[in-house]
């Protein structure tokens, strides 16, 4: 059982948190044709578009209602309206994502009234889907906002209809990257299943080259695959945040449902294969079964170097529990936990205390470990620590391959094993030497 | 009923909140109107007398960019608040703390391109990260104990304190916070007037600008001055390319007395009244720091440019013939041969490479002329150039440098700088980071030019960098294979037509 503590002090130093719409734009844009729009001033998107780019390295369709000053007093409707007017003569999206953000919840538009006024003003916007989230920047992080658009899509899009024995939804929290989300896929459709991903970045933020360029997105869930969600015979929601969206397809549907928390390690990846051979009724394949073995001798390769490690960690609650446990069961000591929002996983993080902090707190915490899994943003941290900084989370915006890192499954695993080991490996060699040249000088008390 | 009069009757402190807003400073800071910005503020940065997109023109002011209302739907650039960041983030030792909820810090921190030769403070991130609970209750003494304990944490030299669209709503008084805090702490605290939702990148520059003439420069006296005491403005060290010019100035015997602001300490900043010239560099971001350190100190200023071996030359010779000194100015005669005999040496065998290739560029204002000399001198055909931002003096220039083929972009969306590629049949697109991936997914090879690159291309080195940059770009051997259809597919179905987009 873990302490969840809250950093004590007034100032954020060097943020560790990422606001809610980012979040939420991070889940429309795994939709296929989608517009994300913010309801907030122009620089609330400039800004989530830049990290947004840099992170995946791609064109990243995000739009404003440009809030002014003036608009701010008069209320916000008018934008909202001219907005989505000019995006659909612009960019002919074929879902619009729409999210406030801190100025305009401070404010206090009357979402839902404003969408009612503006869909009975322009009935040439009925086949035009507005998913709204609501999303305001000074509650919650990255995470949450993620969790806040895909409820919103769940409870707005799919419609009833006659079960597919075959199709599963997936529900993917933004602890998974793209890249992670095809080996998910291409996992559940080995099991003669079709996965209907929500949102599916993995075909639209995956880092590919399309025959033509587009204003909105190329690839992800369609409207169409949307729609047909309640035919869903299973849902398995992968990351804790996602358990709401689950549960909101089985009210809606009767869709059971599983959560998987975490789809690395042995343990976890084991449970998911056996599940979908429950479910499907077929053997788990040979590939996978070969995979096991390999990550098997893997955790025999490495865990010479992961044995009384300790890490430090600072992420989002979905990612740090899954990373964490997976460390944890290969002889690492998680030295410190450093965490955004709340969840109801931080209790039960085998830490004795998670802070919900920033990279300042990680910097602190961290003395005395051997190694940093954090962002890019504790680059400096690790440079003035003199750790090692393995980067997980977001923004990573000094290492390339975001977009196709898969770090789940057992070939995922033996790959993060593989990554880790090969930063550990260096620690190790540095450290036995330190210890046997403090011997040599006499200093036999240091063992 | 206009905007004008609703502005003046309504400040930006009606939500019903600020009522309950923590009355943190009894006497003798009552609570004040939120900002001591008042529009009349804005409307004067907007309408910038110095600034030539206001120079009038047939009787009516031509302020057209200035004061352009972002388009809900189409606007793209950032905010007033990244703005006044952009200008002051790169003072080294000051720490930067953003006034507001975890969005303008926690998605922008860190991310600025400007290099320091020592104090890495301005790195760091700091914001007061507001709650739900400071928003119905105010952040003013949140505020106040974050001011305080950046302090006693890390000791900056100054603590600059920037508002944003939220803190401005619910009505925290700035100013008096950080005049309190500075009180008790002995240290300078300025505050930035800069929400978000007043404007423009430019706007914030302006306002970041306002904030420096009132509370820094001329708070401090230098140890000592000289004849040849000169302020670069504007000048944010992106990538370190000063440092390719700084030492131009030391050899001919004039002293950067304050950088403002690429690798600045803040004392410097506090001298900057006693130069004898301040040197504009991107003129028009800053202008009014120009114009009111003139008004004020008497300081003459010029705008010139650090890009393409013309504008370095001009801009020598112009320090030189403002400081008056004849004998400086046949130094700089001297330096200009040198570097340029030596610039050509380096330079020729890009020159081979780069003749004739075809350009098309994006860019802001004074930079699309800036560019267009630069890359002529590499024997490059610029094709078509924005001048969206470009006044009409910069419009005039850039006709005269592109010739009457060349095409005059005046909006830059990806759709049309595809099209106007294909039409032109260019070989590359030069523009800013945002267009990166429209070219790079259209086949097109690409060269950075604004804030966020990672190399310097400024002064006389900065030439031989770009040049290199350009040649790599265009070079690549990618450019075949990454064009090429995969055997399997129809012959003759290449790379789609920009055209049908």
């Amino acid at each position: 059982m873990a302490i969840v503590s809250t950093a004590k002090k007034s100032v954020a130093v060097n943020p560790l948190k990422q606001s809610q719409p980012l979040g939420a734009a991070l889940a429309f844009l795994g939709l296929k044709g989608v517009m994300p729009l913010f309801h907030g001033s122009q620089g609330c998107t400039a800004f989530a578009k830049v990290m947004l780019v840099r992170h995946f390295r791609e064109a990243i369709p995000l739009s404003t209602t440009a809030m002014t000053e003036v608009s701010t007093i008069l209320g916000g409707e008018d934008n909202v309206e001219q907005a989505i007017l000019t995006l659909v003569e612009k960019s002919k999206p074929e879902i619009i994502g729409l999210c406030t953000t801190g100025l305009t919840e401070t404010r206090g538009d009357d979402m839902e009234g404003i969408l009612k006024n503006i869909r009975k003003r322009h009935p040439e916007l009925y086949d035009l889907p507005i998913v709204f989230a609501s999303t305001p920047d000074f509650r919650g992080a990255l995470q949450d906002g993620f969790a806040a658009a895909v409820e919103s899509i769940v409870s707005t899009l799919p419609q009833a209809g006659e079960t597919r024995s075959d199709q599963v939804t997936v529900l993917v929290s933004p602890a998974f990257t793209p890249g992670d989300i095809q080996e998910i896929k291409d996992i559940i459709a080995d099991f003669n299943l079709v996965p209907v991903v929500v949102p599916d970045s993995s075909a639209s933020l995956d880092g590919h080259l399309d025959d033509s360029p587009s204003a909105v997105t190329g690839g992800g869930t369609t409207l169409a695959e949307l729609r047909e969600l309640g035919s869903s015979v299973y849902t398995l929601a992968f990351g804790e945040s996602m358990r709401r969206s689950a549960e909101i397809l089985e009210e809606r549907f009767s869709i059971p449902y599983e959560v998987f928390p975490q789809l690395m390690g042995l343990d976890a990846v084991d449970e998911f294969l056996q599940g979908l051979s429950d479910v499907s009724g077929l053997p788990v394949p040979q590939r996978y079964r070969r995979q096991r073995r390999q990550l098997q001798d893997a955790m025999l390769d490495t865990h010479f170097y992961f044995g009384r490690k300790r890490a430090s960690l600072a992420m989002e609650p979905d990612l740090l529990w899954s990373t964490a446990n997976f460390l944890q069961s290969m002889g690492v000591e998680i030295h410190a936990a450093v965490t955004t929002t709340k969840s109801p996983l931080l209790e039960k993080l085998p830490v004795e205390t998670v802070t919900i902090g920033d990279l300042e707190d990680l910097e602190t915490l961290a003395v005395g470990s051997d190694l940093l899994i954090a962002n890019s943003h504790a680059a400096g941290a690790s440079h003035r620590l003199n750790l090692p900084l393995y980067r997980m989370g977001f923004p990573i915006f000094d290492r390339i391959g975001n977009g196709q890192r898969c770090l789940v499954g057992y070939r995922g695993t033996t790959q993060f094993l593989f990554d880790l080991g090969n930063l550990l490996l260096h620690v190790e060699e540095g450290r036995s030497r330190e210890q046997v040249d403090h011997w040599r000088s006499g200093n036999l008390d240091k063992v | 009923m206009t905007v004008e009069w609703m502005l003046s009757n309504i400040s930006v402190n009606t939500h019903p909140f600020h009522l309950l807003t923590f009355t943190l400073l009894p006497t003798p800071y009552p609570l004040r109107t939120a900002m001591k910005l008042t529009q009349g503020k804005i409307n004067e940065l907007l309408s910038e007398s110095a600034c030539e997109h206001n120079h009038k023109k047939e009787g009516k002011g031509k302020n057209k960019s200035c004061t352009q209302v972002a388009q809900p739907g189409a606007a793209q650039g950032g905010c007033a608040f990244d703005g006044a960041m952009i200008a002051l983030v790169p003072i080294t030792d000051a720490a930067h703390l953003v006034h507001g909820p975890i969005a303008c810090a926690g998605n922008s921190w860190g991310s600025r391109g400007s290099l320091s030769s020592g104090p890495m403070l301005y790195k760091m991130g700091f914001t007061t990260d507001l709650t739900e609970n400071d928003v119905i209750f105010g952040g003013e003494k949140r505020l106040y104990k974050a001011i305080q304990e950046v302090h006693q944490r890390y000791q900056p030299a100054a603590i600059f304190v920037y508002s944003t669209c939220v803190t401005a709503l619910i009505g925290d008084d700035l100013d008096a916070v950080c005049h309190k805090a500075a009180e008790k702490l002995g240290t300078p605290v300025i505050p930035v007037n800069s929400p978000g939702f007043i404007g423009s990148k430019n706007l914030g520059n302006r306002v970041s600008g306002e904030s420096i003439l009132e509370h820094v420069i001329g708070s401090q006296e230098p140890e000592y001055t000289t004849p040849y005491d000169i302020n670069l403005i504007g000048e944010y060290n992106i990538a370190g390319e000063m440092w390719g010019v700084l030492p131009l100035f030391e050899k001919l015997g004039i002293r950067v007395l304050a950088k403002i602001t690429g690798d600045a300490r803040y004392q410097e900043v506090c001298h900057a009244h006693r130069a004898k010239l301040n040197v504009m560099i991107c003129s028009k971001a800053l202008i009014n720091v120009g114009r009111k350190m003139e008004e004020k100190y008497g300081i003459p200023y010029i705008e010139e440019s650090f890009y393409g071996v013309e504008d370095m030359n001009h801009c020598l010779r112009s320090i030189a013939a403002k400081l008056g000194d004849p004998v400086l100015q046949a130094k700089v005669e001297t330096l200009i041969e040198e570097e340029t005999e030596k610039l050509n040496r380096a330079l020729e065998p890009y020159r081979q490479r780069l003749r004739g290739k075809r350009v098309v560029l994006n860019t802001g204002g004074v930079k699309s002329w800036s560019i267009i000399s630069a890359a002529k001198d590499l024997g490059m055909q610029v094709m078509a150039t924005s001048t969206k931002k470009s006044t009409a003096e910069d419009k005039a220039r850039i006709k005269e440098l592109l010739g009457t083929e060349g095409v005059m972009l005046e909006k830059g969306n990806a759709q049309e700088l595809l099209r106007v590629i294909a039409q032109t049949k260019a070989d590359m697109l030069i523009a800013g980071g945002r267009n990166q991936y429209t070219a790079l997914k259209a086949r097109i090879p690409f060269l950075d030019i604004n804030q966020e690159r990672h190399h310097p291309y400024a002064g006389y080195v900065g030439m031989i960098e770009m040049a290199r940059e350009l040649d790599e770009a265009l070079h690549s051997p990618i450019w075949s294979q990454i064009r090429k259809p995969a055997p399997w597919e129809v012959p003759g179905v290449d790379i789609p037509d920009l055209d049908d987009q």
